[in-house]
């Protein structure tokens, strides 16, 4: 059983045990336009909370993804590379960044429920 | 101070409403309100400028008459060459020329389009530089011209390889143009100025018409199915693709048109040794440049992987330590090449084809190497 936790920044986390999925919510990318490269963070990495993780890039111009909670970089989607364009069609499911191993699972209480996500970009 | 203030301080063009009713997403751009994207998107905006055609509102762009008092247009022409570097008194009627308003130090103030429309000259210059422009003009040129502002006219363009065919359909005048053919031609039964050029390295025109006809024209053009509307973010990496420089970006107050490689701008009859050498202002310096050459260069870049890299970015020689030897002017992601593309300035030494050099990105070295511009092979209707 996942449950799909959201940020004020538009990232959502598919959280299963103590691992977390991370992506951009399809608000996120119908708002960044045409995604054209993506630049993943590498295995191992450790994050901290609100530091940039990745980065997405339009036509246009470059946005940073921020780690929705700390914890190591424990997988990263290769497709992204080869098909940037999945962010824009698969923003929520095929197109996930990373997969973090979840270090302070309190950290998760500051996000929100899909509900709350709704009205947040209402 | 809220945002909405600023907003409401932004000036509209006269296809404002137009933009709004084809879902247009508005943004500030030189003071004025303007679409970046339609509901395709960049991506697909570009693309199909590229092979069909594309229709963009650029009224924001500053159109000026200059009248020569004595009626004779050689006189407008010999006056304007005391502010730019090109030979305008060569322009033969009926005929268009790329040139640049100069400073004292040999830097551009603006770069802008000149027409010989027989008893005058028609200009096109860049809406942030509109009003300078026009007090440049006055302030030198009011002993012997009339600067006639034209407000009240929108200027729409048309580009791409069926731009031709669909201006055909309310311009029988069109396909006898040539590129650089500039003149007064009857689109859709309005008096309009045709010129056939453009800013995306594509064969196709733009059409000044007055303000009040502007949205029945534009309506008349976009009925064409092969006509798209398209926002600022294609226009500028269609302009990005096709090696064109963006005014403010590219060029400035601090390059000279030798440093920017517009050589290719100034006719020979203004260079040392030419019919009419030098007499624009920063002739010294920029003479200099074509006898001795500059230090600078502007190039192109592309670089070896998929990352964009954007304007600012630092460049260096090698892939660690030393000092920035230049910088990345205009960037981003070239969609008809599916790849990244960049333009900047680099030591003359180092901007020779093909030349490895290293651009500074999220604190690392991408490797990128000297390219040939335009990127994208232009279509020009020669």
């Amino acid at each position: 059983m996942t449950t799909t936790l959201y940020t004020s920044d538009h990232e959502w986390l598919a959280i299963d045990g103590d691992v977390a999925t991370v992506g951009i919510t399809d608000y996120a990318q119908s708002q960044l336009g045409d995604v054209v490269f993506v630049e993943l963070p590498k295995v191992g990495r450790s994050l901290k909370k609100a530091e940039a993780a990745a980065v997405v890039e339009s036509v246009k111009a470059a946005s940073d993804v921020y780690a929705p909670i700390s914890g190591e970089v424990v997988e990263t989607n290769d497709a992204l590379a080869a098909e940037p364009a999945l962010v824009n069609s698969d923003a929520q499911t095929k197109a996930w960044f990373f997969k973090m191993k979840i270090a302070d699972k309190s950290e998760l209480g500051g996000l929100m429920d899909e509900a709350a996500y709704k009205a947040h970009t209402a | 101070m809220s945002v909405r203030d600023d907003k409401d301080s932004l000036k509209r063009t006269p296809l404002y409403d137009l933009h709004l009713s084809l879902g247009g997403k508005m943004v500030p751009f030189a003071g004025y309100d303007m679409p970046v994207q339609y509901p395709a998107g960049v991506l697909k905006e570009h693309l199909h400028t590229r092979n069909s055609a594309g229709l963009f509102d650029v009224s924001h762009m500053g159109q000026i008459a200059l009248r020569p008092k004595s009626g004779k247009v050689e006189d407008a022409a010999r006056a304007l060459e005391r502010l730019v570097p090109q030979d305008i008194v060569a322009i033969a009627p009926g005929r268009q020329r790329y040139a640049q308003f100069t400073n004292a130090d040999g830097g551009i103030l603006d770069d802008l389009m000149v027409a010989n429309f027989g008893d005058h000259l028609f200009l096109v210059v860049n809406a942030a530089c509109k009003a300078e422009d026009e007090a440049h003009l006055r302030a030198h040129l009011s002993d012997t011209c009339v600067v006639d502002s034209l407000a009240d006219r929108a200027l729409i363009a048309l580009q791409g390889p069926k731009a031709e065919s669909a201006l055909t359909k309310s311009c029988a005048a069109a396909p006898a143009m040539k590129f650089m053919d500039a003149g007064p031609h009857i689109v859709a039964g309005l008096a309009c100025f045709v010129s056939r050029s453009g800013y995306t390295g594509e064969d196709g025109f733009e059409i000044s018409v007055p303000a009040a006809d502007a949205g029945h024209l534009t309506k008349t053009l976009l009925e064409n199915p092969d006509v798209m509307p398209i926002g600022l973010g294609a226009r500028d990496s269609l302009r990005l693709e096709a090696g064109l420089c963006l005014y403010g970006h590219d060029i400035d107050t601090a390059t000279t048109p030798v440093e920017a490689a517009l050589e290719w701008s100034v006719q020979k009859s203004r260079r040392s040794g030419g019919a009419r050498a030098g007499g624009f202002p920063g002739a010294e310096k920029i003479l200099a440049h074509f006898d001795h050459g500059a230090s600078r260069r502007r190039v192109g870049l592309r670089t070896e992987g998929r990352a964009p890299v954007r304007e600012g970015a630092l460049l260096f020689a090698g892939s660690e330590g030393g000092e920035p030897i230049g910088r990345v002017t205009s960037g981003g992601f070239g969609p008809s090449l599916n790849a990244p593309v960049a333009m900047g300035y680099v030591p003359t030494r180092l901007s020779a084809l093909d030349t490895k050099l290293f651009a500074e990105v999220r604190g690392q070295r991408l490797p990128l190497a000297v390219a040939a511009m335009p990127f994208v092979k232009n279509t020009y209707k020669r």
